[in-house]
């Protein structure tokens, strides 16, 4: 995998991102029917793509930069989603069902009388945001720390991520977890105060998201184009040497894990506010499968590509599946074999102007049953 | 026969120590046969009873037909509603003058029914066969009644009856530790008590447990039976211990079967085949199809189309792995997490597919009888399918290890494993050894798919659900590690089944999942690593 290290498309994809975001909220905010309004469907569309979007790019920095292949990020969209959804429920207060402001619905539909320990405080805004990235970051933490520390890479490292992601599932499914079982989070009424369902909040969120997805571009360029990416690419490709001279890759490849890790719970915290529903198949292991091959479409390691991958695919399964249903399944399978045989470098290889051929800079990232005792 | 019941009757008036009343005094009891045309229960309960203990030879049949809802009753006497008409219940004749419209049948509720099982028990131990009489004791011991004992004694004392002692005496012992028994020496309580630990089970727990608070009994008795019952305690949690260590087992043996492919496929090819539960579902959906085409051209195999489905299994699903090893993988070897995209997009593709031939509903495999059911194995339950999945899981091991070891394919398949360049320069042609051993797993995932089409949904949903803990089996017991394999999903399995019944089966697994992750970051290859230069790179 070759790396450059400017990145400089990453600028101009930023800006891109930023500005068709806002001129799209703007669109929004016309009055319906007008030529060039936008209907508040296409408005949710663009905030899920730009949410997807952002955990693509969390994938790419893990995959692409460190040569982690995360079967397992979804777990952290989820987290950073479930963190957005507990404030968002409490912010519903008397108007749920049931009328009760100190209990969400659910937990009054299951005969609870206090809330648990860990929803204290979720009513508060700022709470929440802690909750969002703090539970994402503390949990990425925890198991990169474990992870890097014994060395675990590779195909092994990329089942446990599947196995963590898994285990989450099947946790939130429990109704006794005290996230809503199988239902999850829904009927959300405001943000801040503000209606979720106002056209302005979305045409707001939508924006906002679009700042956000272009900061975080900018924020990871920095970052991979600095001093660290290189060091980071380095143990991608020779972790062993890397190590030789003297850095420490368990704590160069726990660093971009969470700073991954954040920016899927950021993903995932806009995903929520746009699409008012979180459930427990967030954390489908499939979800996350579906998120590496956005980066693989896109072209992993070009930051970028990440975001094109990811709102093409998410943009070709919002045809597919209105269109042809049946089929989209055949055309994801079918875009996983292509991607991995003829579009090693994703969309970005193609749109460089010198196809580079991959094996002269490729170094084996793992046991290579080939190259053994060369 | 008439003469045999007269005297039976008169035994059992002996027996009951009332006076011995001669034959033309039955004139003044009111006939039974007419209590039960009666509009009310408590005629009809005393007919029940004083059917039950003529010892006449019709009243069981009488009885019989009421149970079955088959007893009409007439202003004359009762009739049993036969297939070709209506038979006098007290002669045993036809009687083609009586209307059928004229007749209601005879009354009965629960407390009917409850005095009608009783009765009914006493004739048969008196008349019936082994088989009704074993019947009519196993009631006795689970609704003892002390009004039985006499006809109990009397029919225990039959030589006929031998065979059938240790229940005799259990079904006596039951009466004579239950409320209302007559009360008889210390010892014979004793003995009773042990008669009913003997039995064991559930039901003598319950009777011991009753026992232990009557006061009609001995204190030394009622001890006794506190004994016993804790001793029993002990023997059924021994038992279901067991039980759980056999779901254990079960569990262990299905993890293995579908973990032993994937063992091939990625443990000695270090290939991530993602699309492996897929060749499990098309082995599934192969033994739905074999189940079909021969039920519908050979019916006479129906029933061994399961074991005919295997072979197609294998050959199906290995030939679609070596399908997409062609096809797919062998351009990417030496690229781990290429491969695993990769056959995450055949995966896809393949339940797509069997989506659009079968449909997305669960297609019915069924289970053919010699493989159905359960039998008792002490205090175990054996389910047979399990049973035999335990057994297919140890041979298919067993086939798979002989292959690996005695056979030139295996041969070369693990030198290829060891040293993919040495292998190549001895002439062994790496290639089709690559392609040979993706469909061995595969195939051996088809065999998988078919004994779990006998446990399991048959939908194109199912290798999903397979996928993740067949991996973790492969991970945690150690790459290319066949035992370890093995290990891995007893530990999982009977883990699993272990932390059920303490935390619940869902965070059992969760449980379970996180102890594997933590265990692959102490030991990140597994329990059984392999060892050797060849796996380094």
């Amino acid at each position: 995998m070759s790396t450059h290290f400017s990145f400089r498309s990453a600028r101009w994809t930023a800006l891109l991102v930023v500005v068709l975001a806002l001129v799209l909220a703007l669109a929004s905010l016309l009055p319906q029917g007008s030529a060039l309004s936008v209907s508040p469907f296409v408005v949710t569309l663009c905030g899920k793509y730009l949410s997807y979007a952002l955990l693509a790019l969390a994938v790419d920095l893990v995959w692409g930069f460190a040569g982690i292949l995360t079967l397992g990020h979804a777990a952290f969209f989820a987290l950073g989603a479930y963190g957005m959804g507990m404030y968002l429920t409490r912010a519903i207060g008397a108007r749920g069902v049931y009328g009760n402001a100190d209990l969400p619905d659910f937990m009054v539909f299951l005969s609870w009388h206090r809330l648990p320990w860990y929803w204290w405080g979720s009513d508060h805004f700022l709470v929440g945001v802690v909750l969002m990235l703090g539970v994402p970051a503390v949990l990425a933490g925890l198991f990169g720390w474990l992870a890097f520390r014994s060395r675990v890479s590779g195909v092994y490292l990329s089942i446990i991520t599947q196995a963590l992601t898994y285990a989450l599932m099947l946790a939130f499914f429990q109704n006794g977890l005290g996230f809503g079982g199988n239902n999850g989070l829904t009927g959300f009424k405001d943000v801040l105060g503000f209606d979720l369902t106002a056209p302005s909040t979305r045409a707001v969120l939508l924006a906002l998201t679009g700042v956000i997805l272009g900061a975080v571009l900018m924020g990871a360029r920095a970052l991979m184009g600095g001093r660290y990416g290189r060091v980071l690419v380095a143990v991608r490709d020779t972790e062993s040497r890397t190590r030789f001279l003297g850095y420490r890759p368990e704590q160069v490849k726990l660093v971009v894990w969470i700073v991954s890790a954040l920016i899927a719970a950021l993903g995932g915290a806009l995903y929520v506010l746009q699409i008012g529903i979180v459930n427990p198949g967030e954390f489908a292991p499939a979800n996350s499968i579906e998120a590496v091959i956005w980066v693989a479409v896109g072209g992993r390691g070009t930051l970028t590509g990440a975001v094109i991958g990811a709102v093409l695919v998410n943009f070709g399964k919002t045809l597919f599946t209105a269109i042809l249903p049946e089929f989209w399944l055949y055309g994801l399978g079918a875009l996983f074999l292509a991607t991995t045989l003829f579009l090693p470098n994703g969309v970005m290889g193609l749109l460089r102007h010198v196809p580079r051929k991959r094996d002269e800079e490729v170094t084996p990232e793992i046991t290579n049953p080939e190259g053994s005792n060369a | 026969m008439r003469k045999a019941g007269l005297a039976f009757t008169l035994c059992l008036a002996l027996v009951l120590g009332s006076p011995c009343a001669p034959a033309g005094a039955q004139e003044a009891t009111p006939d039974p046969y007419a209590q039960l045309a009666s509009p009310h229960f408590d005629a009809i309960i005393a007919g029940i009873e004083a059917l039950g203990r003529s010892g006449d030879d019709k009243a069981l049949a009488t009885l019989q037909a009421l149970g079955a809802h088959k007893l009409m009753a007439g202003s004359e006497g009762v009739y049993i509603h036969a297939g070709t008409g209506l038979v006098d219940a007290r002669t045993g004749q036809q009687n083609a003058d009586i209307d059928p419209a004229s007749l209601h049948p005879v009354r009965v509720n629960n407390r009917v029914r409850l005095v009608l099982a009783t009765a009914r028990a006493e004739l048969l131990l008196a008349q019936g066969s082994r088989a009704e009489k074993h019947d009519a004791l196993s009631r006795m011991l689970t609704h003892p009644d002390a009004s039985m004992l006499p006809a109990l004694d009397h029919a225990s004392a039959d030589p006929a009856n031998k065979s059938l002692r240790s229940e005799f005496e259990a079904a006596r012992a039951a009466i004579l530790l239950s409320p209302g028994a007559p009360p008889v020496a210390l010892n014979e309580q004793l003995t009773a008590v042990s008669a009913i630990k003997k039995t064991g089970g559930l039901g003598a727990r319950s009777l011991l447990t009753r026992a232990a608070a009557l006061e009609a009994l001995a204190p030394q008795t009622r001890e006794a039976a506190k004994k016993a019952v804790a001793s029993i305690d002990f023997r059924l949690r021994l038992w279901s211990y067991a039980q759980d260590l056999f779901y254990g087992v079960s569990l262990s043996s299905v993890l293995l079967l579908s973990a032993m492919g994937l063992a091939i496929t990625f443990g000695v090819m270090g290939v991530i085949n993602m699309a492996h539960g897929e060749l499990m579902m098309v082995g599934a959906y192969t033994t739905f199809v074999v189940e079909r085409l021969i039920a519908s051209y050979i019916p006479a195999l129906s029933p061994f189309s399961l074991i005919l489905a295997l072979p197609a299994a294998f050959v199906v699903s290995g030939g679609l792995g070596i399908l997409i090893e062609r096809g797919v993988i062998r351009f990417l070897y030496g690229r781990p997490l290429e491969t695993l995209l990769a056959s995450w997009g055949v995966s896809l593709i393949l339940q797509q597919a069997v989506r659009s031939v079968f449909g997305p509903s669960n297609v019915a495999v069924t289970t053919p009888g010699w493989l159905g059911g359960a039998f008792a194995l002490g205090g175990l339950e054996i389910t047979t399918v399990r049973l035999a999945i335990f057994l297919f899981a140890i041979a298919v091991m067993a086939a798979l290890m002989l292959v690996l070891r005695r056979t030139p394919l295996g041969l070369h398949m693990r030198a290829v494993t060891q040293n993919r360049r040495m292998a190549a320069l001895m002439g062994i042609r790496t290639a089709r050894i690559d392609a040979l051993t993706f469909g061995l797993g595969s195939g051996i995932a088809g065999l998988a798919g078919v004994a779990v089409s006998q446990i399991d949904n048959v939908s194109p949903n199912l290798g999903q659900g397979y996928i993740i803990d067949s991996f973790l089996v492969v991970v945690f017991g150690g790459v290319g590690n066949l035992w370890g394999s093995l290990a891995a999903a007893l530990a999982l399995g009977l883990g699993g089944k272990g932390l059920e019944p303490l935390i619940g089966a869902v965070s059992g697994k969760i449980l379970l999942l996180v102890l594997v992750i933590l265990f692959i970051q102490r030991h990140p290859r597994g329990m059984f690593p392999m060892r050797g230069r060849g796996i380094e790179s």
